[in-house]
């Protein structure tokens, strides 16, 4: 299943010759001899998700800086952390050899067998573990190697980690516990390699929740999560972790959780996102600008939970529509997320008409196709 | 010496857990014996690939080739036999296992089980009468709170399920605490969240109680990694009982333990229903302590109504967990002589004789009564005038617990984060201006002031 998918991902940047045992060139020459496969027609070549990256400029306040992708700055911000606490430990299945995605690449053999480690395969293990090595007092940063398989450790996020410190009185908590996992779609994945599922976890009070839109972002926003004193789920998106490349500080940095970011001043309409669907929602608002004329803010919400109300809520002119926008497979619990933003906007905005809020994004059903070559978020035709 | 004769009774019962477990799972067995320093193993020790031996070369398993067809027999008829000290009437069997306590030592542990006796008793009985909203009575597992208590160094953390009290009472949890959680009073350490028998007392090491079930497994060998990296000689102990053994996080936490090398205690309360359901509707194998060895773990099974084998079996299991940096797994066969809890009544699923019989004649305090009597350490005049002041202290505790004021109401609003957020003051500041337009509605005077 799972096992098998994530071996053949593997596969791909491996250079073992996987084969019948007669040798590797067999596949590659039958192919070759097959007439269907000599000529690739149009319908048969594989199409990649279309977005552009859109790169943060350099950032200058935190010193040097280097070009990294996104797995580059994870590793980073992981290498800061193990140089700097001695309690800290990184742990999940694969990251001994550096990871399925690269974000534990030289880690093991710099800080040591004990610091980086493989668990077995269990992710209600990984986490509880983790939950337990934070409560005695360690740094825990643990790895679920895909979004799509957090739910096992949904019992232990929301029933135990969440409710730690609320539930002992403040004796206890397991704020030392930091979860990571790779995100969102990424064209080929499917069911169960493309997940979003902050939602099931944007509604669970105790736990912080928080989604980077690239390098820069995330290795300053994975140390705030590290830093923080409650339990945090960092999700990564993955169609970013070599897509995305930037200059990144060297040095330790943070970025502040629940501040959202204004990357574009706008005023008729409100786009907020995260993660990849920043840069998307960056070339609507181009778009929408030269073709309709309409001026877009464009708002990276970035931490989903707890969330700056007070950012996205600051309306500007009394006619705008707050868009929330998302590309996922779980659009149906997206509309739990829009309820709360609506929830908000009718309690804050009392002095302005209640704006219209409309969800963009895929359609519901659990599997995402992307359509090769467009844009799949369009404007609402009452702008 | 008794250290020694217990470690190759050990040795012996590990013979037994190994005889059986050469029947059903290849393990490298004498590796296992052999003492083991700090090491997290990367690959295990494996010899070079050698296709001309006829052994086979599996990185999966270490085992020879066998030429016949034949299915392992699980051995449930008689499986892994139950080490006990005590007879039931608690003379010392074999007098190399009498851990031979001091008069003082051995008389605290009575006092203990005794005074947790008479506060479920208190207790379940203030539910009843409608006074607190819940309780669970630790009737007949006394023993195995305080043997395993007594075993362990107080900076040993513990996680619990929810009926080892009797390991904070010997711990030294006051009763006035007890009752402050039970009554979700203003003293409550755990700020009146819970619901009553959720303990926990940070000082003491006793991680607070949660109810889901199993959920502390894996995180006992969280913490017991987090404690070997710390190398201050610090154990954890993680109690649960047969029934959550069935869960997940059950299967997680003994494999993880095992296989990240953790220096820790599982110690299982097999008292024969989870609720309603029996063992035999719980599980077809040979209880909890079969399924160590699967694991890798060493492994035993115990008389949990005998306090000096508890207590043996704890104190070595510690002792090695630390020096070894490996899992424990004791089995502590018990039974489970009062309900589920105040919301059951057993008699539906289980006959009066059954219950009269462990109540009666196999109950962890009268054996350990008889041992202390034999000795010339107990009267029936301590126990009586012991019986009554400990009654008096707890109905005093009792007394003071309800008078005591509820907790303030900002505390529902605390502690969700380490900070307060802006949405929760929010949440507080409506919480107030409601209280205080509606205040005739609401008993505020019962509630402690800022």
């Amino acid at each position: 299943m799972a096992a098998a998918v994530r071996f053949f991902i593997r596969g791909a940047n491996s250079r073992l010759s996987v084969g019948t045992g007669t040798g590797g060139s067999l596949g590659a020459a039958l192919l070759k001899l097959s007439p269907s496969c000599s000529s690739r027609s149009k319908t048969q070549r594989r199409h990649a998700a279309h977005f552009t990256y859109q790169p943060d400029p350099v950032p200058t306040q935190y010193g040097e800086t280097q070009k990294m992708n996104l797995f580059q700055s994870i590793t980073s911000a992981l290498d800061n952390t193990l140089s700097s606490d001695p309690t800290a430990v990184i742990f999940g299945e694969d990251v001994a050899f550096g990871g399925v995605f690269r974000c534990t690449v030289g880690l093991r053999d710099k800080y040591g067998k004990d610091r980086v480690f493989n668990t077995p395969l269990c992710e209600q293990g990984i986490v509880g573990f983790g939950i337990g090595a934070a409560v005695a007092g360690a740094t825990a940063i643990a790895e679920i190697q895909f979004a799509d398989y957090i739910f096992p450790a949904f019992d232990q996020i929301v029933n135990e980690a969440a409710k730690y410190r609320y539930r002992s009185g403040n004796l206890f908590d397991c704020g030392n516990l930091t979860i990571r996992a790779p995100w969102g779609c990424v064209g080929h994945g499917s069911l169960y390699h493309s997940q979003s599922p902050e939602a099931f976890f944007a509604h669970c009070p105790g736990i912080k929740v928080v989604i980077p839109r690239g390098p820069m972002q995330a290795k300053g926003l994975l140390l705030s999560c590290i830093a923080d004193r409650n339990p945090c789920i960092f999700f990564e998106p993955k169609i970013l972790y070599r897509a995305a490349v930037e200059q990144v500080p060297v040095e330790s940095y943070t970025i502040p959780l629940s501040e959202a970011e204004i990357l574009q001043e706008g005023s008729d309409v409100t786009l907020v996102a995260w993660g990849t669907q920043i840069h998307v929602l960056r070339e609507v608002s181009d778009m929408a600008q030269e073709k309709l004329g309409v001026s877009c803010e464009v708002i990276d919400l970035k931490t989903i939970l707890p969330w700056d109300v007070e950012t996205v809520c600051k309306f500007q002119v009394s006619n705008v529509t707050l868009w929330i926008s998302k590309t996922c497979t779980q659009q149906r619990v997206t509309c739990c997320i829009l309820g709360r933003f609506a929830g908000r906007q009718m309690k804050t905005c009392r002095t302005h008409p209640i704006p219209p809020l409309l969800p963009g994004g895929c359609w519901t059903h659990p599997n995402l196709f992307l359509l090769p070559g467009g844009c799949r978020t369009h404007l609402s035709p009452a702008i | 010496m008794a250290a020694v004769v217990v470690s190759s009774m050990m040795g012996k019962m590990y013979g037994l857990c190994f005889h059986a477990v050469r029947q059903t799972a290849g393990l490298k067995a004498p590796w296992l014996l052999h003492r083991r320093a700090f090491r997290i193993s990367a690959v295990h020790r494996q010899q070079p690939f050698d296709s001309s031996l006829e052994k086979p070369q599996f990185p999966g398993a270490s085992a020879d080739f066998v030429d016949h067809l034949e299915f392992i027999q699980p051995n449930v008829i008689s499986g892994i036999p139950v080490y006990r000290v005590m007879d039931r009437q608690g003379n010392i069997i074999n007098p190399s296992q009498d851990p031979q306590l001091s008069k003082e030592t051995v008389l605290n542990f009575y006092q203990k089980m005794t005074m947790l006796n008479t506060m479920d008793r208190i207790l379940y009985e203030s539910q009843r009468q409608g006074r607190i909203s819940f309780y669970m009575t630790n009737y007949g597992e006394e023993g195995t709170h305080i043997g395993s208590a007594a075993a362990l160094e107080p900076t040993d953390m513990v996680f619990g399920q929810y009926r080892e009290a009797g390991v904070l009472m010997y711990r030294g949890f006051p009763l006035d605490l007890f009752m402050a959680q039970c009554y979700a009073n203003a003293d409550d350490l755990g700020k009146g969240r819970q619901m009553p028998v959720h303990y926990g007392c940070k000082d003491l090491n006793f991680v607070t109680i949660s109810s889901p079930l199993a959920t502390q497994i894996p995180q006992a060998a969280g913490a017991a990694y987090a404690l070997k990296r710390e190398n201050l000689n610090r154990a954890v102990i993680c109690y649960f009982g047969e029934g959550a053994a069935s869960e997940g996080d059950a299967h997680a936490g003994f494999n993880f333990s095992a296989t990240l090398e953790c220096p820790l205690i599982f110690f299982c309360r097999n008292n024969g229903y989870a609720i309603s359901t029996p063992t035999n509707e719980q599980y077809r194998g040979d209880g909890i302590a079969a399924r160590g060895p699967g694991y890798g773990m060493l492994s035993i099974r115990v008389d949990g109504n005998d306090v000096f084998a508890v207590y043996n079996a704890t104190k070595e299991a510690r002792r090695r967990a630390v020096a070894e940096n490996q899992p424990f797994l004791i089995e502590a066969m018990t039974y489970r002589i009062g309900h589920h809890s105040t919301s059951d009544d057993s008699s539906a699923y289980r006959s009066v004789d059954e219950v009269n019989y462990w109540d009666k004649q196999d109950h962890p305090i009268s054996r350990l009564r008889h041992y202390m009597t034999a000795r010339g350490w107990w009267s029936e005049d301590d126990e009586r005038s012991w019986r009554k002041q400990s009654r008096k202290t707890v109905m005093e505790a009792f007394e003071r617990a309800e008078r005591r004021l509820k907790p303030n109401p900002e505390l529902l609003f605390t502690d969700v984060y380490q900070e307060m957020t802006p949405g929760l003051s929010r949440q507080r500041d409506s919480m107030w201006r409601h209280v205080q337009q509606y205040k005739e509605h609401y008993p505020v005077d019962q509630y402690e002031k800022q």
